[in-house]
């Protein structure tokens, strides 16, 4: 049996040890409360690193021709010259006819890579048939072709079909399942979906395209977002096939267009206009970012995890 | 049971009627056909607009042609050519390798480093992750224009935020030394789409492997390479894989920014494919460049599919085991 003097030893001993262990916390806490902060800062800095361009951008986009060349820079032009955007968009270069053209494109080619490659890609992930897998593997093989070494005879093959300066040649080959990536993505989704759903679709008398159609579509959104964001993406900002093809103004796509408008706006240096109309070209992707922005996180790490 | 539930049907249905129905009115045969309608555009596609161009493109890298005059066949003397008598084809294939080392391992390492920091739970990540992501979707021409003057020596951003603190910067892309690490510089603002994979890759991660290392008296410098590291190799791999691809075939850059200056500097090779191709009418030559560039590409590809034995961790792999 202890003491009272023992007791009052062991307890302050208890306490020494105590507030030992709490000096230990709140010491972990603070060194867990900077290592957050320095976190922080690190995380702002690249931040701002990160938007600096677009700021850049966006300012001179509504400055004068002189104040744009000024040092220091002005971040916040002294007035806003919001008619940059319309001398650039309505200007000598009809930037009206480059947004249909891409437009046309864009969208079309949207149609192919969710749709024709979806039922591609469900034929190759549900409908038995002799030499299915070779086929998959010959559509997985032109996914390491690189797109270079198709440009000569492609070229050549466009010119015999009259489809120079044409958008056929941009749009046609992406209505035939053109990308291999997107038809191994939808297969790769569809296989996850349980066969029981087909079995009963059958047994309610659906046939194979009723259950592609009834069944296998609409539980597939998430992939078909995921495709049509990186078509849109993809075709919109695409560059070497067009400029290739493209060769009159009435038949630009808005990259092009942007291009050509650079070579025009050389001459004067009038890089507010400039900056204007690259942001004009830009903001498609940047609206459709941000509307499909939850769905994009969840559809990139899809495609790069599987 | 899939497929016996759906075949049942027919077979019956030609019993009791006591015909011998013909192959595609089987059930298999009718899923043959049925497989074969749904891929046939593909197969068109594939058959007009890859298989024939790739064959032709092999003739065609073994001939002398300017789209005018018939080919002539000049058998692999193409090829000889780029290699011992075109200093500039020699030339953009050290720009791109140069550009290659530079952009791939920081883009890597960048790219891990922020996904690392948001990884640490920390608040507002959907803002950051939002900044840090937007660059890399938008790309092309706006972008090419956009940095062309960011680089600019007299107005440009870089060298505007330099002259504050009273430093003079370089000429950037004016600069034949410096143009590449200019571009490189410019790939590493377009780090968001592999960093958003390493975030995926980390946050899928279990907990219980820290926790188990933590017991066992595992620092956090431990706990990173031992776990973190290992974990995310196959992501990384997914990473390099892409990104020796992409690095290869960059092309807008060069052509909006320097058309290939100063002094060649930044002659890329599908920059200098192109003009080949469609300035110089090369039509051969430039074919047998392709060639070479898919040769080099499967090469890289193979080395590192090679390698990935040896440092990308599988966990179905030990699990199989």
């Amino acid at each position: 049996m202890a003491t009272s003097s023992d007791m009052v030893a062991s307890s302050r001993a208890e306490m020494a040890r105590l507030s030992y262990a709490e000096g230990r916390k709140r010491a972990a806490k603070r060194r867990r409360l900077l290592g957050r902060a320095l976190i922080y800062v690190v995380l702002v800095a690249g931040a701002v690193l990160f938007m600096i361009p677009f700021a850049w951008m966006v300012s001179t986009s509504l400055k004068t021709k002189a104040e744009a060349m000024l040092l220091p820079i002005r971040w916040i032009p002294s007035h806003f010259i919001w008619s940059n955007y319309v001398n650039a968009l309505f200007g000598p270069v009809k930037f009206v006819v480059f947004y249909k053209n891409s437009l046309i494109v864009v969208l079309t080619d949207l149609l192919g890579d969710v749709f024709v490659c979806a039922l591609v890609g469900y034929a190759f992930a549900r409908i038995p048939a002799p030499g299915r897998n070779v086929l998959f593997l010959l559509v997985l093989s032109t996914m390491m072709l690189p797109e270079q070494v198709l440009l000569v005879p492609t070229y050549v093959l466009y010119k015999y079909l009259h489809w120079i300066d044409r958008l056929y040649g941009l749009i046609v080959p992406n209505l035939l399942a053109g990308s291999a990536f997107y038809i191994f993505l939808f297969r790769q989704f569809f296989q996850t979906i349980h066969l029981e759903l087909d079995d009963s679709a059958r047994i309610d008398g659906c046939g194979r395209l009723g259950i592609f159609r009834h069944i296998i579509l609409p539980l597939s959104r998430p992939v078909m977002v995921t495709v049509a964001i990186l078509s849109f993406f993809g075709h919109w900002n695409s560059f070497l096939w067009p400029v290739i093809l493209l060769k009159s103004e009435q038949n630009y796509t808005v990259a092009i267009g942007l291009r050509f408008f650079q070579s025009f706006m050389t001459e004067s240096a009038n890089l507010p206009l400039l900056m204007a109309a690259s942001i004009a070209a830009l903001l498609p992707c940047v609206i459709m970012f941000f509307v499909s922005q939850r769905y994009f996180v969840q559809g990139i790490v899809f495609t790069g995890i599987k | 049971m899939a497929e016996t539930l759906y075949s049942a049907k027919p077979i019956a249905a030609s019993q009791v009627g006591g015909v011998r129905s013909r192959w595609w009115q089987k059930p298999a045969g009718k899923d043959t056909l049925i497989f074969y309608a749904c891929i046939s555009p593909w197969i068109v596609g594939f058959l007009v607009f890859t298989l024939g161009p790739m064959l032709a493109s092999i003739y065609f890298s073994m001939t002398s042609w300017d789209l005018i005059n018939p080919p002539k066949f000049v058998a692999l003397r193409n090829f000889s050519r780029l290699f011992t008598k075109d200093p500039l084809f020699l030339k953009s294939l050290w720009v791109t390798t140069y550009y290659t080392l530079g952009s791939v391992p920081l883009g890597l390492i960048v790219g891990l480093l922020i996904a690392l920091l948001m990884n640490a739970r920390v608040k507002g990540m959907t803002v950051f992750r939002t900044i840090y992501y937007l660059p890399s979707v938008v790309s092309g021409v706006a972008v090419a224009l956009l940095w062309q003057w960011v680089f600019n020596p007299q107005m440009g951003v870089i060298n505007g935020i330099l002259w504050l603190f009273k430093i003079h910067g370089p000429g950037w892309i004016y600069d034949e030394n410096w143009v590449i690490p200019s571009f490189i510089i410019m790939s590493l603002w377009g780090v968001g789409g592999s960093m958003i994979i390493y975030l995926a890759s980390l946050q899928g991660v279990p907990t219980d492997l820290y926790e188990a290392a933590s017991i066992d008296g595992a620092d956090s410098k431990r706990r990173f390479f031992s776990i973190t590291i290992p974990m995310i190799t196959p992501v990384l791999f997914f990473n390099l894989i892409m990104g020796l691809i992409g690095s290869f075939q960059v092309f807008t850059q060069g052509l909006v920014m320097t058309s290939g200056g100063p002094n060649n500097a930044s002659l890329f090779f599908v920059l200098y494919l192109y003009r080949n191709a469609f300035q110089y009418f090369k039509m051969g030559y430039a074919a047998a460049m392709a060639w070479v560039l898919f040769i080099i590409i499967m090469v890289l590809t193979l080395l590192v599919f090679r390698s990935s034995s040896w440092w990308v961790y599988y966990e179905s792999e030990v699990k199989g085991r």
